[in-house]
């Protein structure tokens, strides 16, 4: 399994053909308290860098991209139900959606966790 | 992800009412004082863990916590909010109340010694220049403005009040706001005598060593007050408020969400120089005398308004489902057809759900119409509210109706 960010601040855990994404901790700490998250269907198809999802948060309205294209296998839920999860656990039980990825090889220009966890305390 | 902030922590500077906030906190052009201040306070924010944000031409703390821990903790406990970036103006000369009476609708004649009233600075036509509390202190008057309009009204006085008229602006003092249903236990316990003042009056006590003017009034709905003090008694202050358990400091954030629940409008969003006090709703600040004399800037207009009914209205928006609907969404009728804009909105932590504030043409400001809301192509169901949201709970003296 491996782990990948993209500039946006999404996050992307990949294992086989699948992989889950969510924003990243240092997102949803910009973000402050999530109020609303609004995930896509099962079936959806997203292009890479296509909107995907909704978070708000009680001062900033944002746009979730798909980081790589590919079918939605699932939304999460949990998060529409309770968007605070966002805020408590960004890169676990906060998770997004799933995806069935197109190509794999659309991982090649993104950021490992290393990579991105440095770049983050530059901003 | 990308981030679009919505009304930022209502930035006020030169921006159409309705229209959404684009993240420029200073409104891109135009502003008299380009450079950013610091508020007395500003290393103890950052000392305190505030997000520091511009606002109103001042680096401000947005929030400590979290909004919504914040504003929680202010309607169940007392908040501290540093508001020195507003202006603090003290109007003196000869007959300062008649002077000001032309240019606010208030009647200042019979407003009673350090008693408050919340009044409007009107342009010619009728207009809203800025909102402000003031404060009659014998002949004086104590005028609290907004901070991002606070040089320009300064401007606007002086231009048009007689030169009998002096405009001091009290640059030396800073301004804090204790807030919530435990503000007087807690400011009784540092200003012996503070808890029997009664809502919208204020007087001089000694706090903290220091001489303080203290106002039983705000800007959340709750109990609490307002506290001038010289800006470098400040932090002293600051610190013996929040060493009492009852008190932790409040961001800019949650002062929206605060006030917003309250029903209570803010300038450059909800009011501005496009409204007037009729359209806002605010005609509770022009009293029956000077209704009959006229004898204040735009009387002409807001008499007439008064009479017949203004054009679009300010009302409270109910909205349906979670997502919050903010300031520049599209008002629509059933028809589809556009009658009006939200002026602010969010999600209220106190009610867990999206409401709002906007115009809307008169014939559809009655409480329970329905409406349609539309933003980024999106449709949301929503219903004309009574405003306040959440209920006030001031100090009132008595039965008493101010």
């Amino acid at each position: 399994m491996s782990l990948y960010f993209t500039q946006e601040h999404e996050w992307i855990r990949v294992d086989g053909d699948t992989a889950t994404v969510g924003i990243s901790s240092h997102a949803q700490e910009a973000l402050g308290d999530i109020v609303f998250a609004e995930v896509p269907e099962a079936g959806r198809k997203l292009a890479k860098g296509q909107e995907a999802a909704v978070v708000e948060s009680v001062k900033a309205a944002s746009d979730v991209y798909a980081p790589v294209g590919g079918e939605v296998v699932e939304g999460n839920q949990a998060i529409a139900e309770d968007p605070s999860l966002i805020n408590s656990d960004p890169e676990g039980e906060g998770w997004f959606f799933k995806l069935r990825l197109d190509d794999t090889s659309e991982l090649a220009g993104l950021m490992d966790e290393a990579a991105y966890r440095e770049w983050v305390k530059t901003l | 992800m990308s981030k679009e902030v919505h009304s930022g922590p209502t930035d006020q500077h030169h921006q159409a009412r309705g229209e959404p906030y684009r993240g420029d906190p200073m409104g891109g052009e135009g502003t008299a004082e380009p450079e950013i201040r610091t508020v007395p306070l500003d290393s103890w924010h950052r000392a305190q863990g505030a997000r520091m944000v511009p606002f109103a031409g001042y680096h401000m703390p947005v929030q400590y916590e979290g909004i919504i821990a914040e504003h929680v903790w202010t309607r169940t406990s007392a908040g501290l909010f540093d508001v020195s970036h507003m202006g603090q103006l003290l109007v003196h000369g000869q007959d300062a109340d008649a002077a000001l009476e032309t240019l606010l609708p208030g009647d200042l004649r019979a407003l009673g010694d350090m008693k408050l009233r919340y009044s409007l600075l009107l342009a010619e036509d009728g207009g809203i220049i800025d909102d402000l509390m003031a404060t009659r202190r014998g002949a004086d008057f104590y005028v609290v403005v907004n901070g991002a309009t606070k040089w320009g009204d300064i401007e606007e006085f002086q231009r048009r009040l007689p030169r009998s008229i002096v405009v001091d602006h009290m640059k030396e003092q800073a301004l804090l706001a204790l807030q919530g249903p435990r503000a007087a236990e807690v400011l009784e316990g540092l200003a012996p005598g503070v808890s029997q003042l009664g809502f919208m009056q204020g007087g001089a006590f000694r706090l903290c060593g220091q001489q303080a003017w203290i106002s039983r009034s705000g800007y959340t709905g709750e109990d609490g007050f307002e506290i001038s003090v010289p800006a470098n008694a400040v932090e002293a202050l600051a610190t013996s408020l929040v060493e009492h358990e009852a008190v932790k400091p409040i961001g800019l954030g949650a002062r929206d969400s605060l006030r917003l629940e309250a029903g209570l409008p803010l300038y450059g969003h909800d009011i501005d120089r496009e409204t007037t006090p009729v359209m806002a709703g605010l005609t509770f600040a022009i009293n029956k005398r000077r209704r009959a004399e006229g004898g204040f800037a735009g009387d002409m207009r807001i008499l007439a308004e008064l009479e017949n009914g203004p054009v679009q209205k300010r009302v409270g928006l109910e909205v349906d489902g979670r997502q919050p609907v903010r300031e520049g969404a599209r008002v629509l009728d059933g028809e589809g057809n556009e009658v009006g804009r939200v002026t602010s909105g969010g999600f209220s932590p106190s009610l867990q759900r999206p409401i709002a504030m906007g115009y809307v043409a008169s014939h559809l400001a009655e409480p329970g119409t329905a409406l349609k809301l539309e933003q980024r192509s999106k449709l949301f169901d929503a219903r004309v509210a009574p405003m306040p949201f959440v209920p006030h709970r001031y100090h009132r003296k008595g039965a008493r109706v101010p």
